[in-house]
């Protein structure tokens, strides 16, 4: 059952580190909670950001500026230089594999305008780029004859220490829902591509049910260090009903924002964090918020935006070529996430992240539009190579243990006094409320407390299902759990950072302070216990 | 609202639920019933946006979606056809998914710097909005008589890659898909009747059927009878 590269995730970066590392000689298998053509990658709508000024004049430094700027302090610039300089050779890779990019009349990839660039750099496909690129990805796995293995939820990764004291990974152990059975991956490396953590936020997420930090909370416990938890995306556009994503293309297009009265009340192709405030302010005053595309006409929407229209008509009951569409800003995208170096790698030998679960510090304090499908590419392709290289020249040295913890038989004990449903449907409410658009020093404290309490009382709840088989009650459960592990250590960051910085907005300490806070937050797991300190 | 659904399990039973939901969605139904009334109900879900096709069920009796369906009183909620069953409303789909890799259902070269027109991204656009949510699979009535039927979502996929300017050698597709693929199907139209995305893999099958009498191949059933016509003038099938 060994692997060179074993791949946990199969969503964009997961494929792409799974092709790369094939490419690379190496044995890659693919483990995956679900299908890879499910994942959260999928529901990608606006575009995949590259300088190739297609439409009007745009350059690599125009996009490292832009999102330099929209990183409000805390980005890596030399990471996000390789990022932007790398993108025009990841989009005519996509292409040159079989992505169905929207093309400009004179037979170039087209290219729009989302939120905080100073030119329409997003290649798309309609409002449909991310399932595009997700299933050509796929498509291409199935070429190379990728192995690839669904319906593995991963519990933990397996770590070794070696003479010189150095933690290395050596594989993982995962559920597989479909048996109910525990099954041990043994490999040289691992890739850890699982995505973000915005179903914390529950039903006030764009996000498919899956993202809820596994990867994340699974590398935290094996000794990997988490950074940037606190900075969390709120999408100024979904649906207000059903929190379903309406692409920031509708902006870049020309789509205005309204409030009750009709008035434009802000700059709708600011970065995310500056329209979601906006749109949170005018909310405040007991102001209603909607989206106005109808001006641009059928014709446009039916060939730029159908899926928009679509969601509108079905989920809200309404028309957007002839109706305001009502919005409300959810949660999104997660910037922070295991913290890696620029070669992908964690603090766990062996160990690599990328995609949303990762946190290459591109992003910073609040990441454009455009700029997450790219960083699976382009991080993608790294992780997976050098993961790779490092399986290649991997001598174990001492003999290995694949023990796990038995969370399985742990959680069988769990006495289902309280329906763990319901808490998970209030952290939901709580997260929105006090850790949200903006926060408050008091309120992120009396959140950590509920959390702290509910966590303590894990034990009480539990899967109330007992069966082996595809008991998807006892992978909601970890998955809760996961989540609960990691809404302590997003408030303790939040607690900690009394600044206001990107997409973290204090109501109490509404100023950027660079003297104390133009640092990472980085989490660590210690002794039992969960650490926070700052880091350059 | 009182539904009914088809659970697979420990027991093989119809049960029914009620639930206090105005024009809610399926999934959001098979949600409340979870996480309040009975929490070993077996569905997938993902992005609730009709885009990860996680969630495809049959309603009484055809595909939906459950995350873009509007449920009604006294609706029968069903798993897939033509696919093993897990549990309750889950299936798998790795054979089905399979037939992807049998029909090379890809882009045979990494093929670089070709330049694609507006029309020739808009060959197959269509086709690329395909979320692999099985409907068609299901609703296919070939499979009763051949497993092994490439089916209609691989072949869709195969008329996107071989429709591409980008793919260069679109015969070697062609060639793939003459056994257990374009000849199999019926041209019944059950998988576009019941696309989310409005894709016709029976019109795609059939853009596939003329490039592959253009390519030299001809339908084995016709040969097999002879082919020609009836004494009346009728096509013999």
């Amino acid at each position: 059952m060994k692997s060179d590269v074993l791949v946990i995730g199969a969503g964009g970066a997961g494929l792409v580190a799974a092709l790369k590392a094939h490419e690379a000689g190496a044995k890659v298998r693919v483990l995956c909670k679900e299908y890879p053509t499910r994942s959260q990658t999928s529901m990608a709508q606006g575009g995949i950001n590259a300088a190739l000024a297609n439409v009007s004049e745009d350059s690599v430094e125009a996009h490292v500026q832009n999102t330099l700027k929209s990183a409000h302090g805390i980005a890596n610039e030399e990471a996000v230089r390789l990022l932007c300089e790398s993108a025009p050779e990841a989009v005519a890779w996509l292409d040159s594999i079989g992505v169905c990019f929207s093309r400009t009349k004179d037979a170039k990839i087209a290219q729009r305008t989302l939120g905080g660039a100073s030119a329409p750099r997003a290649c798309y496909a309609q409002d449909y780029t991310g399932l595009k690129i997700l299933h050509t990805l796929y498509d291409r796995c199935l070429a190379c004859g990728v192995e690839i293995l669904n319906e593995r939820y991963l519990l933990d990764f397996i770590t070794n220490t070696s003479q010189t004291q150095e933690v290395f990974v050596n594989g993982a152990s995962v559920l597989n829902i479909r048996t109910g059975e525990v099954e041990i991956y043994e490999s040289a490396s691992v890739i850890v591509a699982t995505g973000g953590y915005s179903r914390i936020y529950e039903k006030h997420s764009t996000n498919a049910t899956g993202s809820t930090g596994d990867g994340i909370a699974a590398a935290v416990r094996g000794g990997a260090r988490l950074s940037d938890m606190e900075f969390i995306q709120f999408h100024p556009t979904a649906l207000k009903g059903s929190s379903i994503l309406i692409s920031e293309s509708a902006r870049g297009a020309g789509g205005y924002l309204l409030n009750s009265k009709g008035e434009r009340f802000t700059n709708e192709l600011a970065p995310r964090d500056e329209v979601a405030r906006a749109i949170n302010d005018e909310m405040q005053k007991g102001e209603e918020v909607f989206l106005d595309i109808r001006h641009l006409g059928e014709e446009f929407i039916d060939e730029e935006l159908p899926q928009e229209r679509k969601l509108a008509k079905l989920y809200e009951n309404i028309d957007p070529v002839y109706e305001l569409i009502p919005v409300k800003p959810v949660a999104h995208y997660t910037m922070g996430g295991i913290e890696v170096g620029i070669d992908s790698q964690t603090k766990v030998r062996g160990l690599y992240a990328v995609g949303e679960c990762a946190n290459h510090r591109v992003h910073g304090a609040n990441r454009l539009g455009g700029n997450s499908l790219l960083e699976l590419i382009v991080f993608g392709k790294q992780a997976g190579e050098n993961a790779a290289k490092y399986s290649k020249n991997f001598k174990p040295g001492t003999d290995l243990t694949l023990q796990t913890t038995d969370l399985l038989a742990e959680i069988q004990e769990f006495t289902d006094e309280i329906n763990f449903y319901e808490k998970r449907e209030f952290i939901g409410n709580l997260f929105y409320e006090k850790v949200g658009i903006t926060r408050e020093g008091k309120g992120l404290e009396s959140a950590l407390e509920e959390v702290i309490t509910i966590h303590k009382e894990l034990a009480l709840m539990g899967p109330k299902d007992k069966s082996k088989i595809y008991n998807t009650n006892l992978v909601e459960f970890i998955e809760f759990k996961n989540t609960l592990e990691l809404a302590e250590i997003i408030l303790t960051c939040a607690i900690k950072r009394a600044e206001s910085r990107g997409a973290h907005f204090r109501s109490d300490n509404r100023v950027q302070n660079d003297e104390l806070y133009k640092v990472h937050s980085i989490a660590y797991k210690e002794d039992n216990a969960y650490g926070v300190k700052y880091e350059d | 609202m009182k539904i009914k659904i088809q659970r697979y399990g420990t027991d093989f039973e119809i049960k029914e639920y009620e639930v206090d939901l105005q024009d809610a969605t399926l999934l959001a139904v098979l949600n409340e019933i979870k996480t309040t009334q009975d929490a070993s109900l077996t569905y997938a879900s993902g992005c609730k946006s009709s885009v990860c096709g996680s969630c495809s069920v049959r309603v009484n009796g055809k595909e939906v979606l459950a995350c873009g369906y509007k449920v009604k009183e006294g609706d029968l909620i069903e798993a897939l056809k033509n696919v093993p069953l897990i549990r309750d409303l889950v299936v798998d789909m790795d054979k089905a998914l399979s037939f992807n890799a049998k029909a090379k259902a890809w882009q045979s070269f990494v093929s670089k710097d070709v330049s694609l027109s507006q029309d020739d991204e808009k060959r197959n656009e269509l086709q690329s909005d395909c979320i692999l949510c099985g409907s068609c699979y299901s609703a296919c009535p070939v499979y009763t008589v051949n497993e092994e039927f490439l089916g209609p979502f691989s072949l869709t996929r195969v008329w996107k890659y071989v429709s591409d300017a980008r793919e260069n050698a679109p015969q070697e597709k062609i060639e793939t898909i003459q056994t257990n693929g374009v000849w199999d199907c019926t041209l019944c139209n059950e998988c576009t009747l019941v696309c989310p995305q409005n894709i016709s893999s029976k019109a795609d099958i059939e853009k596939l059927r003329s490039k592959s009498v253009i390519a030299g191949y001809s339908d084995p059933n016709f040969a097999s009878f002879g082919g020609g016509f009836g004494f009346d003038g009728s096509p013999i099938f």
